[in-house]
C-alpha cells in the first residue's frame, strides 16, 4: 500500500517535449507499432460504417469513398423491409431471452449445488469435468450434438421415439440450441457465482444456524442475496449483448431445414453482405445490431439503477 | 471456495448431501458420456458402427478409422496448420500482450492515457463483420495467407488489462533498482517484468492457444485453402457422406462409415485440448476471477 501511495505522488503529468520523447523512446518503440495495428484492424473497420450509407457493391468497391453513390438511410430501410428481417430479429431476441433466462438459472443452480455439497474430493472432480466442454470448439460440439440429437441419433434410439430436436423448423430449435449451450457452458459460467459465494461472510451462516435456519433457508436468505450484485451485473451484460449472437454456433448447429429459426442478425448481415455481395446492406445490418446493443446496455443499466441495484457503468 | 460446513443440526440436512451426490453423478455422466461414445465409435469397427452396434467399449478395436482419415482426408496438413497457428498465434500474442501491458502500466509514459482509451474503446464497439471482411480480403489481400490467422487477432484487449493489473501489483522498487543500475525501459521489461509475469502470461497464453486451436470462422471466411482441423471436421459434417467408390470390392470391404470418419476427426480435433487441460485448470480459474473482480 505504501508503495502505491508514493507512486501516486511521483506521477505529475510531464509536459510534451522532444527531450521527453527521447527519454521515453523505448516505451514509444514498444507501443506505437501496436497502436498502428489497432488503428488498421479495429478503427478502419469502424470507419467502414460509412458504407452503411452508400450503395457499395463489388463493382463500386474500387472507387474512392467520396465517389460512391450516397443513399442516406436506404440500406437500413431495405434491411427492415427484407422478408427475412422480422423472423431474424424474433429469432435473435427469442434465443437471447431463453439463453439468458435458462443459462443464468442453471449456472446459479449448479453453483449453489457445488457450494452445498460436502464431499470435497467429489466436488473438485465434478467441477473439473463441468469445465471440459467449454474448452471444446463449436465444430466439435456440433459434431457430437448431431450424433446425439439428430433424427435417429443416440437419444432417439435410447428413447425409441422421434424427437426431431435438430430438424423441427419451429421455436423448438431455439430450445435445442439453448440446451446445447447450457451443456457446454454451465460449469464455466458457475465459476463467477462460486467466487461470489466464497466472498460471503461465513459468520452469517453460523448466526443463521444458531437461529435454527435449515439449509434451504440459509441458501434463500444468505447465499442468494449475497450473490445478487453479481447476478445483476451479469444480467446487464447479458442484455447488452442480447443481439450479438454469433453466427458460428447458429451455422454449425443448424441445417437447411431449420434455417428459418436459426438465422440471427450477425449471420443475416453475412448472408446479405457477402453472400449477396451487397456490402452497404450488410454493414447497415451490422451497425443496427451494434447500436441497438449499446442502447440495450444503457437501458438495462438504467433500470438496475432505478430499482436500487448496483450498476455496471 | 466456501468452507465445508462441518456441523449439522438436523439429520434431514444430511439427506440433501446424498440427493446432491446422485444429481452430480448424473451430471457427470451426461457430460462425459457423449465424449466417451465419440471415442468408442472412432475405435469401433466401421461395419459395426454402420449396423448401429455402439458400445462404450468397442466390440472390435481398430485403428483403421484413424489410418483412413490421415490418409484420405489430408488430415496431416490440417493438423500441422492447426498446431502452427496455435503455437505461433499464442506465442507471438503473449509477448505482444506483455509488451503493451507493460507500457500501459507506466503511468509516467506521456501517451499512457490516450493509448489506454484507444485500446479499451475497441472492447465495446467494433466495425462488424462486413467492414472487417473487406479490409482483410480486399484492401490488405490477406485471403488464404497464413498471416490472417495471426495478425488480425494479435492481442485481445481483455488480456492486456488482465496483465496490466498484474504488473501494477508488482513492487515498483524492482523497476527502480534496475533503472538506477542503468537499465533502459526495454531491458527492464525483458529482464525484470517479463519473468515476474509468468503466472499471468501462462493464463493468457493458454486462453489464446485454446482460442487459436478452436478457431473456425476465420478459416471459413478468409482462408478456405488453409484448412485447419476444425474446418476439415466442418467439411466432413457438411458432406455427411464420404466418397467411397462403390464399384471397388476391396474398398467396400474396407469401407469406413461416415460416422466413423467424423468421430475419428472429432477426436483428433479435441484431444490436444484435453491433453493441456490439466495444466490449464491450475491457471484459468485464477484468471477468470481476477477479471471478475477488477474494473
Amino acid at each position: 500500500m505504501g508503495a502505491k501511495k508514493s507512486q501516486k505522488e511521483r506521477i505529475i503529468k510531464p509536459k510534451f517535449s522532444m527531450q521527453l520523447m527521447w527519454k521515453q523512446r523505448y516505451l514509444l518503440l514498444m507501443s506505437v507499432p501496436f497502436v498502428v495495428w489497432l488503428i488498421i484492424f479495429k478503427y478502419i473497420p469502424l470507419w467502414g460504417w460509412t458504407m452503411a450509407f452508400q450503395d457499395v457493391r463489388p463493382k463500386t468497391m474500387a472507387q474512392p469513398i467520396w465517389q460512391r453513390p450516397f443513399v442516406g438511410f436506404q440500406n437500413f430501410l431495405k434491411a427492415f423491409d427484407d422478408r427475412m428481417f422480422g423472423q431474424t430479429l424474433i429469432n435473435t431476441i427469442g434465443l437471447s431471452i431463453l439463453g439468458i433466462a435458462f443459462g443464468t438459472i442453471m449456472a446459479i443452480l449448479f453453483a449453489l449445488m457445488l457450494n452445498e455439497i460436502c464431499f470435497v474430493r467429489f466436488k473438485k472432480i465434478t467441477q473439473t469435468i463441468s469445465y471440459l466442454p467449454h474448452f471444446v470448439s463449436w465444430v466439435v460440439i456440433a459434431s457430437i450434438a448431431k450424433m446425439v440429437l439428430n433424427d435417429g441419433g443416440m437419444l432417439d434410439t435410447a428413447l425409441h421415439t422421434k424427437l426431431g430436436l435438430m430438424s423441427t423448423n419451429s421455436p423448438i430449435f431455439w430450445f435445442t440450441v439453448v440446451l446445447i449451450n447450457i451443456w457446454k457452458e454451465v460449469g464455466w459460467d458457475a465459476i463467477v457465482y462460486l467466487s461470489a459465494m466464497a466472498g460471503i461472510d461465513q459468520g452469517l451462516y453460523e448466526a443463521a444456524k444458531v437461529d435454527g435456519a435449515n439449509r434451504l433457508q440459509r441458501i434463500w436468505h444468505i447465499t442468494l442475496p449475497g450473490i445478487k450484485p453479481t447476478i445483476i451485473v451479469l444480467l446487464i451484460m447479458g442484455i447488452g449483448g442480447a443481439l450479438n449472437i454469433g453466427m458460428e454456433r447458429q451455422m454449425l448447429l443448424s441445417n437447411g431445414i431449420v434455417q428459418d429459426h436459426a438465422m440471427v442478425l450477425s449471420w443475416f448481415a453475412y448472408v446479405r453482405g457477402i453472400g449477396n455481395s451487397n456490402y452497404g446492406l450488410g454493414t447497415a445490418i451490422g451497425m443496427f445490431q451494434s447500436l441497438v446493443g449499446i442502447l440495450l446496455l444503457f437501458i438495462a443499466n438504467k433500470i438496475a439503477g432505478l430499482l436500487g441495484e448496483s450498476r455496471l457503468i | 471456495m466456501a468452507k465445508v460446513k462441518s456441523h449439522r443440526i438436523k439429520s434431514r440436512d444430511n439427506i440433501l448431501d446424498y440427493i446432491l451426490l446422485v444429481v452430480f453423478i448424473f451430471l457427470i455422466i451426461i457430460t462425459i458420456y457423449p465424449f466417451l461414445n465419440v471415442l468408442a465409435i472412432s475405435f469401433n469397427d466401421p461395419i459395426d458402427t454402420m449396423r448401429n452396434i455402439n458400445f462404450v467399449i468397442p466390440r472390435k478395436f481398430t485403428w483403421s478409422n484413424y489410418v483412413y482419415v490421415f490418409k484420405e482426408n489430408n488430415l496431416m496438413k490440417a493438423f500441422v496448420l492447426s498446431v502452427a497457428r496455435t503455437v505461433a498465434g499464442a506465442g507471438i500474442g503473449v509477448i505482444c500482450t506483455a509488451m503493451i501491458a507493460y507500457v500501459l502500466s507506466r503511468k509516467d509514459f506521456y501517451f499512457n492515457k490516450v493509448f489506454t482509451v484507444l485500446f479499451v474503446i475497441t472492447m465495446y464497439v467494433s466495425g462488424g463483420l462486413i467492414p472487417e471482411y473487406l479490409l482483410l480480403m480486399r484492401t490488405l489481400k490477406m485471403g488464404n495467407n497464413f498471416l490472417v490467422y495471426i495478425i488480425p487477432g494479435l492481442v485481445w484487449v481483455y488480456n492486456i488489462i488482465l496483465v496490466r493489473s498484474f504488473i501494477e501489483g508488482l513492487p515498483l522498487a524492482l523497476q527502480e533498482a534496475a533503472r538506477v543500475d542503468g537499465a533502459n525501459d526495454f531491458t527492464i521489461w525483458a529482464r525484470i517484468v517479463l519473468p515476474l509475469c509468468k503466472p499471468v502470461l501462462a493464463t493468457v497464453g493458454l486462453f489464446m492457444a485454446v482460442g487459436q486451436w478452436n478457431s473456425f470462422m476465420d478459416t471459413y471466411l478468409y482462408a478456405k485453402e488453409l484448412p485447419t482441423l476444425q474446418y476439415v471436421l466442418y467439411e466432413i459434417m457438411e458432406k455427411a457422406t464420404v466418397k467411397i467408390d462403390p464399384h471397388a470390392a476391396e474398398q467396400i470391404k474396407n469401407a469406413v462409415s461416415p460416422l466413423s470418419v467424423r468421430m475419428a476427426v472429432t477426436i483428433v480435433a479435441t484431444v490436444p485440448i484435453l491433453i493441456v487441460y490439466p495444466f490449464l485448470q491450475k491457471y484459468f480459474v485464477g484468471g477468470m476471477t481476477v477479471g471478475a473482480v477488477k474494473d
